[in-house]
């Protein structure tokens, strides 16, 4: 008799997600992933001024702030024809890294680590060895036993208080969790160093865009002007900020991020044979060298690999009526042509259709509709998105310096490349691309200082700023890679305002419910087969979950078809 | 009473001191930190029943950008906050626990310090068809914010979602998104507006709750008099080029180069109170209109429903700099409710003659976006 588990809501993620999974013979048989909120973005950006846009998209996400706003920029310039002058690729290139590094290290400390690391275990640790042997695998010069010894005593402190806070209650002792008590102190104190860490490498957002979370974005380039004869513009001052930012930042990935990640993953083992999921992956690619209209020249490379087949990589189009196509079978919505249909964004159409339980309720009727998500398909296949994917593509791709990274890291681990299909591969895989990004800003940096130094200062083109230089009507894609996997943005433009707008998020893509050929979205696949020790506390549920790093408010929305404001239908 | 909050002094007994040891302690503690005998009774009692006051931190419709920007506190850092000033005892970023271990912790400390607790609401609740735009462990936002607030000793309204709805709350509305102040009633609220709240700021008020052990002052609006008494336009130290009349015509022109003044690209500092121009963001780094972005308003009611952005304000409310939010706030919500824009509200005749020449030149397109109105009706 298999055994119903429901984890709701899922911590230590963004957004509200609710899992449900049936346990037989200790192992998952099934699994149901269900975002349980939803806003409205799309109905609400109809009729507005499309260069406001990425303002209102942007709030999509708080965690991956900047993404929505990036992706939506380029739909209105892709529409409207416009090039951005270098130096702002650069500038949204250097933002883009910091987010990532920044994004990653929080979800691998913050919100990854404890599934992994045992606080309370961390209190047995003999100090001077957690301090030997976080000295063996990294060179970062916190790692003395004093600070090992000063942070054990925190954890001490707050157990003595009896309120453990953020701690309390959690699946401590658990079987699964198989790091000595050293290496869980070595956890703690990264976990502590991170949280620190994290506001500052974000600075780089504030100089460029004003603030973070959610820094000001701007179509045709960048709003921070270029004068190093001026105090109030970019100038050496901001940019040496800029400079010593990355250099930190790449300090802390290499010293501290790797070397934890490859540390813990050599514990679990086991972990890159558990979690896999689906076999086809898919990403847009980003961060361009010679302007947006040119990927062949990103460094993440745009593809899709198929089937785990690393020898071919196929070719995505966000204009392709065929490709990319939207299902609600499962979803809260339903479709004017039939729930059985697939639209594609352009076609999209949105109508909430509540069919689940009135709450409060104990489970969701997952033979019906089960989630605010839709559910994402390229070509009726069901794909994974994320850094796995991107890395997958890019080595697909040859892309020489992933090959490179990935290589080295299987073999410190080693493992074979199939490993990187698990669980604890994706969660490697984000360390990997993390080290890429921050060696990637540092380049990025160097060619924005080399074009100041040659003169080049533009950071915005505004000759179709005005609407009147615009067409009637104009219609756009918006693609790049938030952290958590492709995002692409849809829009069309008439009479100088949004007629329609669509987001396809990565978490979408990944969280989804199934299709209506019943086909698992790369949740539900990964959780398939997971062993589970004790139903009750259900840690292994955590760690496949948590490694996609699931961003849920961004996932979730609705459509606004070709203008129209269909009306909602009531419940009961 | 027996399992109210523990205190250093409930863990020494436990660990087998006696009520003797535990007053030596004191006496240390107390000559340690140059404290004179006489203040011993009360370093005492503070130790005695000075347990970190439990916070419980709900997510509803938001985007996380709250949490987010709390993380990024200096002063003090987060850690700081987390594990020795407060007990977090649930929230959906950081806690480790989730699903129904989660529950249990947060209806634990629900049931323990009942009147006691602080709550935190990040998001807005959503409010059309029962509710079910938004449910945690199967149950709607609306249902566990009341729950929440009723045994409450006060709520932190985090960000625009929770102090006026936010995005998803910009017309049509399309959830009934709903602020935590027109749900709950009878509790103290502070407001603290902003998509996101600048980082000190947040902290900012934990720490004022617990240093001084009160609320702290709040203006008409509910907003806390120390952040959100001054317009952006009368802390931005581009202020002086607004004065002097000169003013970007275009992103990246000569005078943007310069730093000039952001008016004129739909800058909504004059009509926005924030601390944006004087604690600035991340520790001091910059703001948006110091890296060149206009403001766009984001701790302002119904922000999202003045735009466009770039469209300057078609009249310039030129109150002076001693008009104080109370009255402005006033002012402003009157003339939503009438269904006229927030520039009519305009007593400053000295500044009138200043930009005149500027109102011409404004772009009045009303239908370009849809108006505030019908936002918070619903």
């Amino acid at each position: 008799m298999a055994t119903r588990v429901v984890v709701d809501p899922v911590t230590r993620i963004e957004g509200h997600l609710r899992i449900e999974a049936e346990i037989s013979g200790g192992r998952i048989v099934d699994a149901w992933s269900s975002g349980t909120m939803v806003r409205g973005l799309e109905k609400i950006l109809h009729g507005r001024d499309p260069r406001d846009a990425w303002a209102f998209c942007e709030r999509a996400c708080g965690v991956c702030t900047t993404v929505h706003a990036l992706a939506s920029v380029r739909a209105v310039e892709n529409a409207l024809g416009i090039a951005v002058p270098p130096n702002a690729e650069m500038v949204r290139n250097i933002m883009f890294c910091a987010q990532y590094v920044q994004d990653h290290v929080i979800h691998f400390y913050h919100l990854h680590a404890l599934d992994w690391v045992d606080v309370v275990s961390a209190l047995r640790a003999d100090p001077r060895e957690a301090a030997r042997i976080a000295q063996s695998i990294s060179p970062w010069p916190k790692n003395s036993e004093s600070y090992m010894r000063t942070v054990q005593s925190r954890v001490q402190k707050l157990v003595d208080s009896g309120q453990l806070g953020i701690f309390a209650n959690a699946y401590w002792g658990h079987p699964a969790y198989k790091l000595p008590p050293e290496v869980n102190l070595i956890g703690v104190a990264h976990y502590l160093d991170a949280l620190e860490w994290q506001k500052e490498v974000i600075k780089i957002h504030t100089i460029f865009g004003g603030k973070n979370p959610h820094p000001n974005y701007l179509v045709g380039g960048a709003a921070c002007a270029v004068n190093t004869d001026e105090a109030n513009a970019l100038n050496a001052e901001r940019l040496a900020m800029v400079g010593t930012l990355i250099d930190r930042a790449q300090e802390f990935v290499e010293q501290v991020y790797l070397p934890d990640l490859l540390a813990v993953a050599s514990f679990y083992p086991e972990w890159f044979a558990i979690g896999g999921g689906l076999s086809n992956y898919l990403a847009y690619g980003d961060l361009p060298t010679n302007g947006y209209g040119d990927p062949p020249r990103f460094k993440f490379p745009r593809g899709i690999v198929l089937d785990r087949n690393l020898s071919e990589v196929h070719e995505v189009q966000g204009e392709d009526p065929e490709q990319i196509r939207e299902f609600v079978a499962h979803s809260w919505y339903k479709y004017g042509v039939g729930d059985q249909a697939g639209l594609h964004p352009w076609k999209g159409e949105t109508e909430f259709q509540y069919t689940g339980p009135r709450p409060p309720y104990e489970q969701l009727d997952v033979q019906g509709k089960y989630s605010w998500l839709k559910t994402p398909r390229w070509r009726d296949k069901a794909m994974e998105v994320g850094p796995l994917a991107r890395l997958l593509v890019g080595y697909a791709a040859g892309n020489e310096e992933i090959r490179e990274v990935v290589g080295e890291a299987l073999g410190r681990l080693k493992a074979p490349p199939t490993a990187l299909f698990s669980t604890l591969g994706r969660t490697a895989a984000r360390g990997l691309e993390t080290r890429l990004a921050a060696r990637w800003m540092k380049e990025f940096y160097g060619t924005l200082l080399a074009n100041i130094k040659n003169g080049d200062s533009r950071m915005a083109n505004t000759e179709r700023w005005q609407p009147a230089t615009w067409p009637n009507e104009a219609r756009g894609v918006g693609l790049t890679e938030a952290p958590r996997g492709a995002l692409a943005h849809w829009i069309v433009i008439r009479g100088g305002k949004i007629e329609n707008y669509q987001l396809v998020v990565p978490s979408t893509w990944n969280a989804s419910p199934r299709d209506p050929q019943g086909q698992r979205s790369a949740y539900e696949a990964s959780l398939v087969d997971t062993p589970v020790a004790d139903p009750k506390q259900p840690l292994e549920i955590l760690r496949t979950v948590h490694s996609f790093d699931p961003c849920i408010a961004c996932a979730v929305h609705l459509y606004d078809p070709e203008g129209q404001h269909l009306s909602r239908v009531q419940v009961l | 009473m027996e399992d109210r909050r523990r205190s250093l002094w409930d863990t020494m007994r436990e660990r087998g001191y006696s009520r003797r040891d535990f007053v030596r302690f004191c006496s240390y503690m107390a000559a340690a930190c140059g404290i004179h005998s006489s203040g011993l009774p009360s370093i005492v009692r503070a130790l005695e029943k000075k347990p970190r006051p439990p916070l419980v931190w709900f997510h509803f419709q938001e985007c996380t950008c709250c949490s987010e920007s709390f993380i990024r506190s200096s002063h003090p850092v987060v850690a700081d906050i987390v594990l020795d000033t407060i007990s977090l005892d649930y929230t959906q970023t950081l806690q480790a626990a989730a699903g129904f271990q989660a529950e249990e912790a947060l209806h634990k400390t629900m049931e323990q310090y009942r009147g006691e607790y602080l709550m935190a609401v990040e998001g807005s609740v959503p409010t059309a068809d029962g509710g079910i735009y938004c449910t945690v462990a199967g149950r709607t936002a609306l249902d566990i914010v009341k729950e929440a607030a009723s045994g409450a000793k006060a709520i932190v309204a985090w960000g625009s979602c929770a102090t006026t709805g936010c995005v998803q709350a910009a017309s049509p509305n399309p959830t009934g998104a709903t602020p935590v102040h027109k749900i709950v009633t009878g509790k103290p609220i502070i407001r603290v507006p902003g998509c996101p709240p600048i980082a000190e700021v947040m902290a900012g008020v934990v720490v004022h709750v617990l240093t001084f052990d009160r609320i702290p002052q709040l203006d008409g609006l509910g907003r806390p008099k120390a952040f959100y008494s001054k317009r952006v336009h009368d802390s931005c130290y581009r202020r002086p080029f607004y004065d002097a009349g000169l003013f970007v015509e275009s992103f990246d022109d000569e005078d943007a180069k310069k730093g000039h003044c952001l008016y004129k690209m739909g800058c909504r500092g004059p009509v926005t109170y924030n601390s944006c121009g004087i604690v600035r963001w991340n520790n001091g780094v910059s703001y948006p209109i110091q890296s060149g972005h206009p403001c766009i308003g984001c701790s302002e009611e119904g922000f999202w429903d003045k735009g466009p952005f770039y469209q300057h304000l078609a009249g310039f409310p030129g109150f002076g700099i001693e008009t104080n939010a109370d009255r402005i706030g006033l002012a402003a919500a009157a003339a939503t409710a009438a269904g006229i824009a927030v520039h009519a509200v305009s007593t400053n005749i000295r500044k009138r003659r200043l930009i005149s020449s500027e109102i011409e030149g404004a772009v009045r397109e009303q239908d370009v976006k849809p108006g505030s109105q019908g936002k918070e009706e619903r």
